[in-house]
Parts: C-alpha cells; sequence; structure tokens
C-alpha cells in the first residue's frame, strides 16, 4: 500500500501545479484550489482513526537506495497520526483564513507553493521512518518556513527573521543530523523501529548522541536558549504565523522528542535535561510575554512558553520508562498523556488567536495594544472568539487549556514526591518554577483580551475605524473556538481516540491498558486544583497592578539578551570573515593558482611521501609503440612551446594541439567515447575563445620578477612530478580487488554493448543524475552573474 | 562595419546538417557504441556554437525561438524524473529497464528506459552551454 507514502508527496506535486493553474484561473480563487490537498489528506487521514485506536500500525517501504540502507519508508501510528491530522487540519483552517487575508496584489502563487512544500514537509517529517528521509524533510521545513518568513521580503525585518530563523534551525539540524550518525554507527539501522530495540545505553556515543538530537529538537521548538528567532519570525504574514506556531514547525521538535523517547528516555539524563529545559523555557517565554506590546509579539512568547510546559512533560514522562510497571509509573504515564492532550489543545487555542490577532491587525490597522482598547462593541464576534483562546490558554474552564493544565500541575507535583533519580533538591522548585509561570501566563492572557477590546476605544490612535472582519475570515477561528468548548466537554472522545494510541507509540514498553484514568474536568479537591486558584487570585492580582512592578523589566541592562550576542556574535563573524577573505582574495586568477597548487602539493605530495606509497613496479608495464612516443613527443613540445608563445593565436593553437593529441592518444589506447568527449570539448573551447577573442584585451609580456618566474616554475614542476609518481604508482599499489569483474556483465545487466554508457546510465546513474543537476545550476549561476544586475530601485526596495 | 562571412556561412549552412545528424547518431547509438547524451548533447550544442558564430545571435535566436534556460531545466528535470518514476514500480531510485522489440524496418531492437534519462543529460547539456555562450556574447 502506498497511501501514506502518497500523501507526502501530493502536497509537493500540487506546488508543482499551483503556478500552471494561477496562470488560467483567476488570483481569487486560487487558495478553494489549494485548499482541496489538505482536506482531501484530513479525510484520509481521519480514516485511520478507529483502526489505529485498536492499536493497528502501518508501515510502508518503497527501496530508495538499498545500498545504503536508505528506503522512503512511512510508519503511521497514534503519535504520526496525531501530528497527521493537525497537520491538515489547522492546514485546512489556515488557507481558508488566508483567502480572505491575503490581498489578490500579493503574489499569491508564491505563497501557496511555499505553504504547500511546507505542509508535505512537515508531513514528511512526521511519516517517515528511515533517519536520512526525516532528516531531508525536517531541514525542508527549515527552507519552506525561511521563504515564508521572508514573503515580504522587501522588508528589512522580515529578512532578518527569516534569517535567524534559518540560521538556527539548521544548526540545530546539522547537530541532529551527526547524531543520527552516530545512532546508525551503534545499531547499524536508519529505521527508528529497528533502533528501539537495537539501541545499546552503554555505548560510548549513546549521551553525545543524546544531547545532539535534544539540540536539534531544542532549536526547532524554540526552546531556551535558542527561542530568540520564533518572536523574529512573526514577521511573516499572519496565516503562516497562525500555521507554524500553532500545528507545525515549532511543534516538530516536540515531535522529535516524543518520536525518540523509546530511544533514550530511559536515561537520567534525557529525563533532566528535558524536563528542565522545559520548565526553564516556560518560565522565560511567559515572562518575556508579559512586557510585549505587540500583540504578535507577545503570542510569540506564549508559544514559547507553551511549548516549553508540552516539552517538561514530555521530560517527565519518559520517567517511566525506567520505571517499570509499578505504581509509581502511572505518574508518568499521566505526564506523557498531558503533554499529548495540551499539544491538541495547544494547537486549538494558539491558531484561534493568532488568527484572531490577524483580525484586529486587518480591522484596526494596528497590533500595538498601547494603541487598542474597546474593540469588544465593535468587534463582538472576535471579542468572543479571542476571550475563548485565551481563557483556554490561561487554564480556566471551561475550556479545553483547563484540563491540560490541572493534568500538568498534577504531573509536576507528582513528580517531585515520587522521589525519583535522586530528586530532592528540585522537590520544590518544578512546582514552584511552574507555578510561577503559570501566574504569568494568565497575567499574558488577560493583556491580549482586555487590553485589546476593553477600556477606552482610541479613535485617534487609529489609521481608520475599527470594523469586523467579513465573515470568510472568521470561518477558521470560530471553528477552533468551537472545538476549544468541545474538547472540554467531551474530553475523553479525543483522549480514547487518539492520545490513548500515540501514547502507546511513545512509551511501547508500558502496557498502556489503566495507566490512564479518563479525563474530568472535576478531580477532587487536590493540589492542583488548589494551584490553579491560587494562579487566578495572584494573576488578577498582578495585572491589575501590573504598573507598579512592571519597572522589573527594565533591572535587566538592555545588552545583556540573547539577542544582542546573537547580532554581535554575526557581525563578529562577518568582519572576520571578510577579513580573512580579503587577505587571500587578491584578484588575480594567478595567485589562486598558486594556493591550489601548493595545497596540492602538500596536501597529496605530503600525504604520499609520509605513507610511503611512491612505489614504482615497471614490470608488468606494455612497451611503447611509435604512435605513442610520436604522440607524446607532440604534447610535451606543444605544452612546452605555450609559456614562450608570442601571441594570443598561437597560445590558443598550441593548447588546441595539446587537447587533440590527447584525443588521439585516447583513440590508440581504444577508448572512443573518452576521444570523442575530449574532441568535442576541446572544439567548443577553441570555438568560444575564438568568440570573445575579439574583445580580449591586448596580449602584453608581463615583466614578472626574476624571484616570482623562479617560484613559478618550481610550483609547476613540482605539480608535475607528483602527478607522474602518482600515474606511476597506481600501477603497484592496489588497496582493493579490482572491481572491473562486476562490469563484465554490463550487456546481460543492462542491455547495453557500451561499457562506458552502461556505467554513466545504469550503475552510476545517481552520479550523472547529479552531474546534470549541478551542471544546470552552474550555468544558471553564470546567467545570473552576468545578466541581472541590481537596479537603484530595487536597492531601495531591499531597504525598507 | 558589415564583415562579409560569405564562404563561413555557406560552409556552416551545409556542415550545420552533418553535425546534427551526427549528434542524433551519437545520441542514438550511444548505449551500444561510443556516445550517449553527454556527448550528443555537445555536438549539438558544437552545432548551435558554429551558427552563433557564423550569423549573429539574434538573427539565430529569433530562428529557433528557444529559452536555452528551460531546456536545461528541462533537461536536469527528466533526469531526476525517470529516477523517481522507478518508485512506482517499487523499484531502487534510478533503476533502468531495457527489452528486445520487433520493430518495422529496423527489426530486433533493444530500447532502453535509460535513453529517457540521455535524453535529460542532453538537454541540460544543450542548455546549459547555450545559456553560457549566448550571456557570455551578449555581455562584452
Amino acid at each position: 500500500m502506498l497511501s501514506v507514502n502518497l500523501a507526502i508527496i501530493i502536497p509537493f506535486l500540487a506546488a508543482v501545479i499551483v503556478p500552471f493553474l494561477y496562470a488560467k484561473v483567476s488570483r481569487k480563487h486560487i487558495g478553494w484550489f489549494v485548499l482541496i490537498v489538505p482536506v482531501v489528506l484530513f479525510v484520509a487521514l481521519a480514516g485511520y482513526i478507529p483502526s489505529v485506536a485498536q492499536g493497528e500500525n502501518y508501515l510502508n517501504t518503497v527501496k530508495w537506495i538499498p545500498s545504503l540502507n536508505i528506503h522512503f519508508t512511512t510508519y503511521l501510528d497514534g503519535l504520526s497520526l496525531i501530528f497527521g491530522l493537525l497537520i491538515t487540519g489547522i492546514g485546512s483552517l489556515v488557507i481558508i483564513y488566508s483567502i480572505y487575508y491575503m490581498s489578490s496584489e500579493e503574489s499569491l502563487n508564491h505563497f501557496y507553493v511555499y505553504l504547500l512544500l511546507f505542509m508535505g514537509a512537515m508531513l514528511g517529517v512526521v511519516f517517515s521512518d528511515n533517519l536520512m528521509v526525516f532528516y531531508a524533510f525536517w531541514e525542508l521545513t527549515s527552507i519552506s518556513s525561511f521563504l515564508l518568513i521572508a514573503f515580504w521580503y522587501h522588508r528589512k525585518r522580515s529578512r532578518y527573521g527569516a534569517k535567524k530563523a534559518l540560521l538556527t534551525t539548521v544548526t540545530g539540524g546539522i547537530a541532529m543530523l551527526t547524531s543520527f550518525i552516530m545512532i546508525y554507527v551503534m545499531t547499524g539501522t536508519m529505521s527508528v523501529r529497528e533502533i528501539i530495540t537495537a539501541i545499546d545505553p552503554n555505548h560510548m556515543l549513546f549521551v553525545p548522541a543524546m544531547l545532539l538530537l535534544l539540540l536539534g529538537a531544542f532549536t526547532k521548538s524554540a526552546q531556551f536558549p535558542f527561542h530568540i528567532w520564533l518572536p523574529d519570525a512573526m514577521e511573516a504574514p499572519t496565516p503562516v504565523s497562525a500555521y507554524l506556531h500553532s500545528a507545525t514547525m515549532v511543534k516538530a521538535g516536540i515531535y522529535l522528542v516524543a518520536r525518540f523517547t523509546p530511544v533514550f528516555g530511559s536515561h537520567e539524563t534525557w529525563f533532566w535535561i528535558v524536563s528542565s529545559v522545559g520548565i526553564v523555557t516556560l518560565f522565560w517565554g511567559s515572562f518575556s510575554a508579559v512586557r510585549q506590546t505587540d500583540l504578535k509579539a507577545l503570542l510569540a512568547y506564549s508559544t514559547i512558553s507553551q511549548l516549553g510546559l508540552i516539552m517538561s512533560l514530555f521530560g517527565i514522562g519518559s520517567a517511566a520508562l525506567s520505571m517499570g510497571t509499578g505504581e509509581e509509573t502511572v505518574i508518568y504515564t499521566q505526564a506523557t498523556f498531558a503533554a499529548l492532550f495540551h499539544l491538541v489543545n495547544h494547537s486549538t487555542f494558539k491558531g484561534a488567536l493568532f488568527m484572531v490577532i490577524g483580525i484586529v491587525n486587518h480591522g484596526a490597522g494596528t497590533r500595538d495594544i498601547r494603541r487598542l482598547g474597546g474593540l469588544m462593541g465593535l468587534m463582538p464576534i472576535s471579542f468572543t472568539i479571542a476571550l475563548i483562546g485565551s481563557f483556554s490558554m490561561a487554564g480556566l474552564p471551561p475550556f479545553n487549556g483547563f484540563l491540560s493544565k490541572e493534568m500538568f500541575f498534577e504531573a509536576i507535583v507528582n513528580v517531585s514526591q515520587a522521589g525519583i533519580f535522586s530528586l530532592n533538591v528540585s522537590k520544590i522548585i518544578f512546582p514552584v518554577i511552574a507555578w510561577i509561570a503559570s501566574v504569568f501566563t494568565f497575567i499574558y492572557c488577560m493583556i491580549i483580551v482586555f487590553k485589546t477590546f476593553l477600556g477606552p476605544y482610541q479613535r485617534e490612535k487609529l489609521d481608520h475605524e475599527a470594523h469586523e472582519a467579513p465573515i470568510g475570515m472568521l470561518i477558521s477561528p470560530i471553528i477552533l473556538a468551537v472545538l476549544i468548548v468541545a474538547i472540554f466537554f467531551f474530553p475523553n472522545v479525543l483522549g480514547d481516540y487518539l492520545l490513548r494510541p500515540a501514547m502507546a507509540s511513545i512509551l511501547p514498553s508500558i502496557g498502556v491498558e489503566g495507566m490512564v484514568q479518563p479525563i474530568s474536568a472535576w478531580h477532587g479537591f487536590n493540589p492542583a486544583l488548589f494551584m490553579t486558584i491560587g494562579v487566578i487570585a495572584v494573576g488578577t492580582l498582578l495585572y491589575l497592578s501590573f504598573k507598579r512592578w512592571k519597572r522589573i523589566y527594565s533591572l535587566l541592562p538592555e545588552k545583556w539578551t540573547l539577542d544582542n550576542l546573537y547580532n554581535n556574535s554575526l557581525l563578529f563573524m562577518e568582519k572576520g570573515s571578510n577579513r580573512i577573505t580579503s587577505f587571500y582574495m587578491t584578484g588575480y586568477l594567478r595567485s589562486y593558482s598558486i594556493y591550489i597548487f601548493l595545497f596540492f602539493i602538500i596536501a597529496l605530495g605530503g600525504t604520499m611521501l609520509f605513507t610511503g606509497a611512491f612505489s614504482f613496479d615497471m614490470t608488468g608495464d606494455a612497451s611503447i609503440g611509435v604512435y605513442e612516443a610520436v604522440l607524446v613527443i607532440i604534447m610535451m613540445a606543444a605544452a612546452l612551446a605555450i609559456p614562450f608563445a608570442k601571441s594570443r593565436v598561437n597560445a590558443v593553437l598550441l593548447n588546441g594541439a595539446l587537447g587533440y593529441s590527447m584525443a588521439l592518444s585516447f583513440v590508440v589506447f581504444r577508448a572512443p567515447d573518452l576521444a570523442l568527449t575530449q574532441l568535442v570539448v576541446e572544439t567548443v573551447s577553441t570555438a568560444l575563445f575564438l568568440l570573445c577573442f575579439y574583445f580580449l584585451p591586448e596580449w602584453k609580456k608581463e615583466n614578472a620578477p626574476r624571484r616570482t618566474k623562479r617560484n613559478n616554475l618550481i610550483i609547476s614542476i613540482a605539480v608535475g612530478a607528483i602527478f607522474v609518481f602518482v600515474a606511476l604508482s597506481v600501477r603497484s599499489g592496489k588497496l582493493f580487488e579490482t572491481i572491473s569483474g562486476y562490469f563484465e556483465d554490463a550487456y546481460e545487466l543492462t542491455g547495453g554493448k557500451n561499457i562506458v554508457n552502461a556505467i554513466l546510465g545504469d550503475f552510476r546513474a545517481f552520479d550523472t543524475m547529479l552531474e546534470v543537476v549541478v551542471l544546470t545550476i552552474g550555468g544558471l549561476g553564470v546567467y545570473t552573474l552576468i545578466k541581472l544586475k541590481t537596479t537603484k530601485e530595487e536597492q531601495k526596495l531591499e531597504d525598507q | 562595419m558589415k564583415i562579409n562571412d560569405v564562404i563561413l556561412q555557406t560552409v556552416t549552412k551545409i556542415a550545420v546538417f552533418i553535425i546534427l545528424t551526427m549528434a542524433v547518431y551519437l545520441f542514438i547509438t550511444g548505449h551500444n557504441s561510443p556516445g550517449g547524451g553527454f556527448i550528443g548533447g555537445l555536438v549539438l550544442a558544437s552545432a548551435l556554437v558554429l551558427l552563433f558564430l557564423a550569423f549573429d545571435t539574434e538573427t539565430i535566436m529569433k530562428r529557433i525561438p528557444l529559452d536555452f534556460k528551460m531546456v536545461a531545466a528541462l533537461g536536469a528535470f527528466i533526469a531526476v524524473a525517470t529516477g523517481v518514476a522507478s518508485l512506482f514500480f517499487d523499484i531502487p531510485f534510478l533503476s533502468q529497464a531495457y527489452s528486445y522489440f520487433n520493430l518495422p524496418i529496423f527489426g530486433e531492437t533493444g530500447l532502453a528506459t535509460v535513453t529517457v534519462f540521455e535524453l535529460g543529460v542532453a538537454l541540460a547539456v544543450v542548455g546549459v552551454v547555450v545559456t553560457i555562450i549566448l550571456s557570455i556574447s551578449e555581455d562584452v
């Protein structure tokens, strides 16, 4: 069955079709066509829910590069299904929203192509079972989100944000790739499922691999201290922000942690790092969110903090793997369950909130809370949605965020009582930090609703009269708001059909049966409920007195931010590399050749001398015939004559003579393919030279100092000598068995009598394919370098 | 100043057809004797270069209204697509197939999917070479 593999490919195919469709269909309707893709995929994936809830998993393999263990393998289980549904479900809503949000003057075809690429890449990430394929899709999400964030590329801030996001996530991605290679070394398999059983926790590489993997997850999911890219990514159009934040990009890191919990989770280090980084992020995100005045920036920090919450829950939940099936394990499985639950809830309320912020921005013309206020009467529907979304985020009933927030408190209180991994130190610290962070969460949630929609309406600060959004823009947030309430009243539908199977795939060694109690809104008077009541009381108090204590934010010096660190290190690297580059980039082709040749002499000649690879064995050599001798003499004469040529034509002709004799010698040695290629290349390059001959400057005899000449002579003789020695040594040193026997069956295997062609087209076709691609890119590079020169007007646009 | 290249132009008019025929021959025969996509493409490009040399580029581009950047891109696309196509038959990426057919006139002939792949290579080579030559010659 190919269906899940196909589901990944469909968005990419659609992305290819969009530009063609764009030319045919009117601009306004393009979004409706794009909408078909996620809706169809969502329905198709939803069809898997019943069987996955029964514990079924689907594995599809399409062979790709079997010799390297790389296959396009997809794995559909509870965990990947949840993510798949979020990506396609929220994706559909975002597209509906974007149809009304994006003005038809924007380059909508680019927008939807990027969005579809991103969707496909995300689906690829969550469904891939093969590490290398996973990595490829992972980086593709970074690249496509880069394109999305920089969608308004004429703005400086957009470019800055996009670059920051790309640099951060790709750095993490490379760390993750290193980790994957280590895992492959340890287990000998690229399949995530097989790694779970094959990994050995006592291996030397186990901890390094884990740390590098987490680096990848933390950068992607904007965990402290890598969170700095997320607020700047806000420069993207709002539908993109809604998509990146609520359903996808940043959750990829969460997915990575969840997916690899069975692999690394039983280790103490994993528990500590994941849970503490999560807690710190939770706190720092919510603390920073309160001081923001831009609604979108506020939501960005709130995303950071909520992701920290989910991350810490996954960290706590991982402890279950090392506990066996005792009484205490229940606590930890609950934490994992809460993490998944909050993941879904976060997608619903964060998606709704982002869309509402977009509507406010659209309707009132600003996102600055200092200029907003009193919009309740003007935008009643948006107000209701914002209220539902923020209260859910603050963890208030009757909204879904309340349920998962309670479970979070419960997990964090229980974990400090269980006394696992000598937890005595943090017995108090974890719950306290979590509680303080929740207070701040409560405050910023109130800011979102009340500062925007209540208070005085400041008409004079707005560019135009505020108005409610068109109904089309409201469809998506309304659906999400309904979901928020529906999940509160029927949480166990979600729990039984989606969360439980997902949990089974995160904690495969533990029977899920009986480990998870049904979710209930009323769970008795316990510490969690008291904590919530405390949050509401203290939060309200602090919200009302915000003006008095907001000075604490100016306590930290302005310069001491991670943002500054990032900017300065980037500046430092730019300056440093500039200095190094200008040191060796002299502008003379001559110097570059000297560098290359010197490197060649030292690296190759040195290595061969050091390892004693120069050894000559002339016994098996064939005798030299008359033709060969004549050709060699001609070539030598031509080569020696070039430096002494008096005019350019002579030099060109001598060079041609050298090339053609080379082709002739290929003929003598019966290599017709090489001879043909050499002949044609020689002809084309000579012709090219003739073409631009007319325009070349006059040939001047250079009067280089004697010393330079001598050095050049030494270098060229050394290069020539090394080449000859290498050629001669090749005969005697055979490290490997010859593979020529393999090609003897070329005719049977490929049906081609020309073995060179069989190698190029069949045996090593991958090389040929990549060469063609490189050649094309090179050609386009030459074209752009020569053709496209920035005009002044474009330069002006760039600096906005 | 108008340069009169009567001899070059007359020779070119005939030579180009010979070169093109040669290119096609080299391309088709590639699997069994010297030739193939790369060489075929290069020879074809050399025919175009000869045309550009003998006549000026504008005249030729008016007669052959092809965007050679697109030709290169199409070639690269075909080469990659043949690789992807094999995935749909559940065989590894870039696997090629061949078989023998009894065609009229030609008799027993071997046809291989590798020819499609080679076509991609040839188009990419032609596209890139001509793109580079055109952009250099128009720049000066």
